[in-house]
């Protein structure tokens, strides 16, 4: 049985951010949020020529980091809208990309899997599953002074990743290893693929490692904490909706958002999150809608 | 004193790593007298990494330095090892420019050797795979002065390149000539180790009175057809390209289906027999023989 549960190694560590900061953060997942509500509902309506990772669910790690470990090189993996638009990915160019066009991102070369912004230093993804970790060590062992390494529970067991995690911990590289674990290949759960936690491997590499759930504060927190690189998160993640496209198999374990909204409330920020989520929606409809109508 | 091949190699990097602050990786690097003398004995600090044994993250790390800026040597001291350390190499660095607007450059050192016993694993030369996935040039160079040639492209260009280097070559001092004779009767166009096992099978075949052009062929991809080439098989009507890679869906007849549509004329492949390499005499699997090609030759112009 999976031992998966939304208050895994969740602190109660929220006082220890500013108002502004977990604001910010908030800000950001809101963001991701509604730009891939959105999303999902288009999805609904027509067929988008292209599969389509969304990581509803998923968002508050990526707003998270983005507050506690900015100013990095970003690796990230095929279902990377929210790192994106946390770290300031152009919005625009995002969604040109979704929408196959040539002013995308990637020029439309590269799809929802494949997005990468220069100005936020992430680097696209060839879609190949795992692969941006070496790489990612790669650029640290090039001279990359702060490099962030995302990668799913499933790209945990490719090869080419335990070995990059070694290497990294043998050459004290500056790299921030984070896995999105939605205990999910697709449809398939850990604990019938694998019978060894991510984490141990990595302590026994000689790294710094963690399990912890995909709290906010306690990602931001934990991040604070960490006193040396490399260092590894598993952080436990809920995709709501499916590998590929809108659809959903029933709810997810938890929903970080209405536990995010709890604490907004038991912290007296619940106006001010209306306030967020009303400019933020509003500010994602009528983009998407104004670069639908150019089509 | 001309420099080897393997010298010429080795003075390129130092220069490489101590004053244009690359990087190169690879495993075992001072094992086999630094890699058959080719990489100079420097240290960490100076630019040699020596990787793990996982070879497809060994790829990835080159791509990662690349982005970085270092332009690194990546070196597979056994072309066969490609088949897992090719993972991102044509995954990504192949790709990044035209995807997403970043180079990756990497200079693919990927050393082919064969005979001598070494068997099924890591023999012959596997330069084919990479011709077909764009984004990366492939080249064989067998000298000094291709190598440089090599190298040139690489510090003028932003793009990963493969470079097939043979380990018979790299005591070679000499440079390489064309053989163009008026009264030639075929057009032998040989690669990699190909090209010194033709060499000596036209002067063979001269002695027995059949005249043959030999062009050595090291740029691979893009294959660029030159008036020599064309002049040639317009003269010859026929040709063979000798090759140190398995024929089938290979180099070989990937460029002798270019030449002749080019110039009509009927041009062959000739390279490694589609079946693994044994380690004795008589199950090794290498790049033909002189005597294999004499055979050859003689039976194409008994067609």
């Amino acid at each position: 049985m999976s031992d998966r549960k939304h208050s895994w190694g969740v602190r109660d560590c929220h006082a220890e951010f500013s108002e502004a900061e977990t604001l910010m953060m908030y800000r950001r997942a809101s963001l991701c949020r509604y730009f891939e509500t959105y999303l999902r509902d288009l999805m609904e309506s027509r067929d988008m020529g292209m599969p389509i990772y969304l990581s509803l669910g998923q968002e508050y790690l990526a707003a998270a980091l983005s507050v506690a470990f900015p100013g990095c090189s970003i690796f990230g993996q095929h279902r990377g809208h929210s790192f994106y638009l946390s770290y300031g990915g152009d919005i625009h160019k995002l969604i040109d990309e979704l929408l196959m066009k040539d002013t995308g991102c990637c020029q439309g070369m590269g799809g929802s899997a494949c997005i990468a912004d220069p100005n936020i230093q992430m680097y696209g993804h060839s879609g190949l599953l795992g692969d941006q970790v070496p790489i990612a060590v790669g650029a640290a062992l090039g001279g990359h002074s702060k490099v962030l390494s995302i990668a799913g529970d499933a790209a945990a067991e490719e090869d080419y990743v335990l070995g990059a995690i070694g290497f990294a911990a043998t050459h004290k590289l500056p790299v921030l290893f984070v896995c999105e674990d939605n205990d999910l290949s697709i449809l398939t759960p850990v604990n019938v693929r694998r019978s060894w936690k991510i984490t141990d491997v990595a302590t026994s590499f000689g790294m710094a490692a963690i399990d912890i759930a995909d709290d906010p504060w306690t990602v931001m927190q934990t991040v604070r904490e960490i006193q040396t690189l490399p260092y590894y998160m598993n952080v436990m993640v809920c995709r709501k909706l499916w590998h590929a496209g809108p659809g959903n198999d029933g709810p997810p374990e938890w929903d970080r958002h209405e536990l995010v909204l709890k604490k907004m409330r038991d912290l007296h920020l619940d106006k001010k999150v209306q306030e967020i989520d009303g400019e933020i929606k509003s500010y994602v409809e009528s983009t998407w809608r104004e670069h639908l109508q150019r089509q | 004193m001309e420099r080897t091949l393997a010298e010429t190699i080795r003075e390129y990097t130092r220069i490489h790593l101590l004053e244009n602050n690359g990087l190169l990786l690879a495993q075992c690097v001072a094992a086999v007298g630094w890699i058959g003398g080719t990489v100079p004995e420097l240290t960490e600090e100076q630019g040699i990494i020596e990787l793990p044994i996982c070879d497809a993250s060994g790829s990835g790390f080159a791509c990662g330095a690349a982005l970085a800026g270092r332009r690194p040597i990546f070196i597979v001291r056994y072309q066969g090892f490609m088949w897992y350390d090719c993972v991102s190499l044509i995954n990504y660095a192949a790709k990044s420019k035209e995807i997403w607007n970043t180079p990756c450059p990497i200079f693919i050192r990927s050393i082919a050797m064969e005979g001598k016993g070494i068997g099924p694993v890591a023999s012959s030369a596997q330069y084919s795979m990479f011709m077909r996935p764009p984004g990366l040039q492939v080249c064989a160079p067998m000298t000094p002065h291709e190598w440089g040639e090599a190298w040139q492209w690489f510090l003028d260009h932003d793009d990963p390149i493969y470079v097939s280097e043979h380990r018979l070559s790299y005591s070679t001092t000499e440079e390489a000539s064309n053989t163009i004779r008026d009264d030639a009767r075929i057009t032998i166009i040989a690669i990699s180790a190909g090209r010194i096992n033709a060499k000596k099978s036209v002067k063979y075949l001269s002695e027995e009175g059949i005249a043959c052009d030999l062009i050595h062929l090291m740029w691979l991809k893009p294959l660029k057809i030159t008036d020599e080439m064309r002049a040639s098989l317009s003269k010859t009507g026929r040709g063979v390209i000798v090759d140190s890679d398995f024929s089938i869906a290979g180099a070989s007849r990937s460029i002798a289906y270019e030449l002749m549509h080019d110039t009509g004329a009927k041009v062959y492949a000739f390279g490694l027999e589609d079946r693994s390499s044994g380690v004795s005499k008589s199950t090794e699997n290498c790049t033909p023989s002189p005597q294999k090609i004499v055979s050859y030759v003689e039976e194409l112009l008994r067609k």
